[in-house]
């Protein structure tokens, strides 16, 4: 296969997530990949075509992925895969995400680990509930590189009218959501349709397969030309030297910057910057866990986070955001979560629930409410009981995002919209 | 940064949230491949030390060259071993020829359920990898086991941007996977970069190799002529066997992995 270069020596990874309504043929698309690109093992197959024969099942490619009991006597997809493949050009991570609305959190738990999304379309049965949920959570995710895939042409005897069709509604929608689509692509997952090869029953399509689609994607981390953020994990005593240490998750940070931590406001000079079994670097990026020693011995604690003077983060105890929520007991008005963000973790109020909306329809269910239920997205205002650091999403992803907790478990994600210093300014 | 970097980066940050949040936390130590690197990590994440005790589940069956590794590094490298044995099964005369899926059971998931009620430990850091079967593959990097270890795969709880399941219920314990994201391939490139010690049954003699390793009588070495780090890596870039090819519990019933882990197995 001409993709495949088996003395492979690039270095770098895509992860992109495949999501849609249940039953639109994410994980047979995944499946049908793997086998194409030779990454699914020769035993598996065959192990997986016997369990089939023994079970008096038909070999499907979604049972490669779907690899529990359950799964597969249901036909659908749980909870999210991880699997892996190379080209000549890259590593991929692929991430199939379930596509029933009762896994939603299992899905946002994938995609949120994803750079680059593909959106999958039955053509028969055309744009459904999860289809437009999906690409909301994509954009709330901030995911902006988005491919749509109608799959199942097979079954619409490859007809480009269908197809067209699909483009034109589904392209308004993702317009009202501000999702700009990379592509559409017609494909049959089952048949193997612009997977890998270009399909010789659709010659009215110009584009790109599949595989041709991700190969072009950007894989740009721009992660180091925002501030610099560097989250305090932790303190460590190590061998008489006081390291902080941490992930820097945005910027970049050289021996002899000077550091001031926020919210406390302390600062002094970066002294070193720490690594075990590795040289000592001048300079670390936006990626790296990382340790500092200091020209001076602060008292810094975990949750504070280290920037340069000259851009600094908000500290507020009060926040807007857009909030999903994956609870089973719904999101309260006055109610009490401990609030993530970075390292930091407090107790928060839900100040108030500004509006609701329907994740799928994107209708507005109701102003000013006192809930918010299960897969339903709202904007709140948060308060915090003490003033936290942070930046908005739109500026920094990084410490711009937050998750709520409680009774043990993450029950919602959001991205921080703007600072609420006064009641005034609402 | 070169993807082993990334992957490196990725784990050291779950390393030290995992260190900071759990008092009572131990590390899971096969004496493999995987969990060789995990302690590596260990000490890029606390500068050459491991304040973390880590846990050895000897069944009595492993490969003594096994043992012998095990013994020299804990030594060298300053560790906290604990060791701990299903005596109790053993003396019962628990084997595999009882069947596999019971003997892991009884020798791993209850020897090492053992070890976690004596100390009374919330975290277990394991070396379990996504590409390593399709349980796996659905695995979080910090995973919730209820009070009779089991997992409930069905419904596991959300993990986004990095934030994970620290806060827990005192009747459970949270399992911490750090090499996830790693593939065999990654694991063998980062040993070679960083030159870390691994059992030379690993290294092909008599075009014989170990790719996996487990307890003797379930685990089959392959044909290889892999007999360097050089050959290893350029071994799995053209194969297309899976790693556990070589591990009987696997094939012993169509779910048996999803039947032991959901049981609390590794």
């Amino acid at each position: 296969m001409e993709t495949l270069d088996l003395n492979l020596t690039s270095t770098e990874t895509l992860k992109f997530v495949m999501v849609g309504h249940v039953d639109h043929g994410k994980s047979t698309l995944v499946g049908r990949l793997l086998s194409e690109t030779g990454f699914i093992p020769d035993n598996k197959i065959a192990h997986v075509k016997k369990v089939c024969e023994d079970q008096g099942k038909v070999f499907e490619f979604a049972f490669l992925l779907d690899g529990l009991e359950e799964e597969r006597d249901q036909g659908i997809t749980i909870d999210v895969a991880q699997m892996f493949f190379r080209t000549k050009k890259r590593n991929y991570v692929v991430i199939d995400a379930p596509g029933h609305k009762e896994f939603l959190k299992n899905m946002i738990s994938g995609a949120s680990n994803a750079d680059v999304a593909f959106l999958m379309i039955d053509a028969e049965e055309g744009i459904q509930e999860q289809t437009q949920r999906h690409a909301y959570i994509l954009s709330l995710l901030g995911i902006k590189q988005i491919a749509i895939v109608v799959n199942k042409m097979d079954l619409v005897k490859y007809s480009e009218k269908v197809f067209n069709d699909v483009v034109t509604t589904y392209t308004k929608y993702l317009a009202s959501i501000n999702v700009k689509p990379r592509t559409f692509i017609p494909i049959s997952a089952y048949h193997g349709d612009n997977v890998v090869q270009k399909s010789v029953n659709m010659p009215w399509y110009q584009g790109e397969s599949i595989l041709g689609v991700l190969e072009n994607f950007a894989t740009h981390d721009d992660r180091s030309k925002l501030a610099a953020r560097f989250p305090v994990q932790d303190v460590y005593k190590f061998d008489k030297r006081r390291i902080i240490a941490g992930r820097l998750e945005s910027g970049t940070i050289s021996i002899g910057d000077e550091i001031i931590f926020m919210p406390s406001g302390k600062s002094t000079k970066v002294k070193t910057i720490e690594k075990w079994n590795a040289p000592m670097p001048m300079t670390v990026v936006a990626g790296e866990s990382i340790g500092l020693t200091m020209e001076d011995q602060i008292f810094v604690e975990r949750g504070e986070i280290g920037c340069l003077k000259s851009n600094k983060t908000l500290v507020s105890d009060r926040f807007s955001a857009n909030i999903f929520w994956m609870g089973n007991k719904h999101l309260e008005k006055g109610g009490k979560y401990i609030l993530k963000v970075a390292t930091q973790e407090v107790e928060c109020v839900v100040e108030a629930i500004l509006k609701v909306i329907n994740s799928s329809t994107l209708e507005e269910i109701s102003k000013n409410s006192h809930e918010v239920a299960k897969n339903e997205v709202a904007e709140i205002i948060l308060s915090t009981k003490k003033p936290i650091a942070f930046d908005t999403f739109d500026e920094i992803p990084e410490t711009g995002r937050f998750v709520l907790v409680s009774d043990h478990d993450v029950r919602g994600g959001g991205i921080i919209l703007k600072n609420v210093e006064h009641v005034s300014a609402i | 940064m070169d993807h082993l970097d990334k992957l490196e980066n990725q784990s050291v940050f779950i390393l030290r949230e995992a260190q900071k949040k759990f008092k009572k936390l131990a590390m899971l130590w096969s004496i493999g491949k995987d969990s060789n690197v995990l302690l590596w990590l260990a000490r890029k994440a606390f500068y050459g030390h491991v304040p973390i005790p880590l846990v050895h589940i000897d069944t009595s069956y492993k490969i003594p060259e096994m043992i012998e590794f095990r013994d020299r590094y804990a030594k060298e490298w300053d560790l906290n071993l604990i060791v701990g044995q299903n005596k109790k099964a053993l003396a019962e005369g628990m084997n595999y020829t009882l069947g596999r899926i019971n003997c892991c059971t009884a020798l791993k998931t209850n020897g090492l359920h053992q070890i976690m009620e004596q100390y009374d430990y919330k975290g277990l850091i394991l070396g379990i990898r996504r590409d390593e079967e399709s349980t796996r593959a659905k695995e979080r990097y910090f995973s919730p086991r209820d009070k009779n270890f089991e997992w409930d795969f069905k419904d596991q709880p959300p993990e986004l941007w990095d934030q994970f399941k620290t806060n827990f219920d005192e009747n459970t314990h949270i399992r911490i996977h750090p090499l996830l994201h790693w593939t065999e391939l990654n694991i063998w490139e980062y040993i070679k970069r960083e030159n870390i010690p691994v059992v030379s049954l690993y290294f092909s003699k008599n075009g014989k190799r170990y790719r996996s390793l487990g307890c003797a009588p379930c685990t089959a070495s392959i044909d290889s002529k892999a007999s360097n780090l050089d050959e290893i890596i350029a071994e799995l870039k053209a194969g297309k066997t899976s790693e556990r090819a070589g591990r009987a519990q696997d094939q012993e019933d169509t779910y048996a992995m999803q039947k032991l882990r959901t049981k609390g197995y590794m």
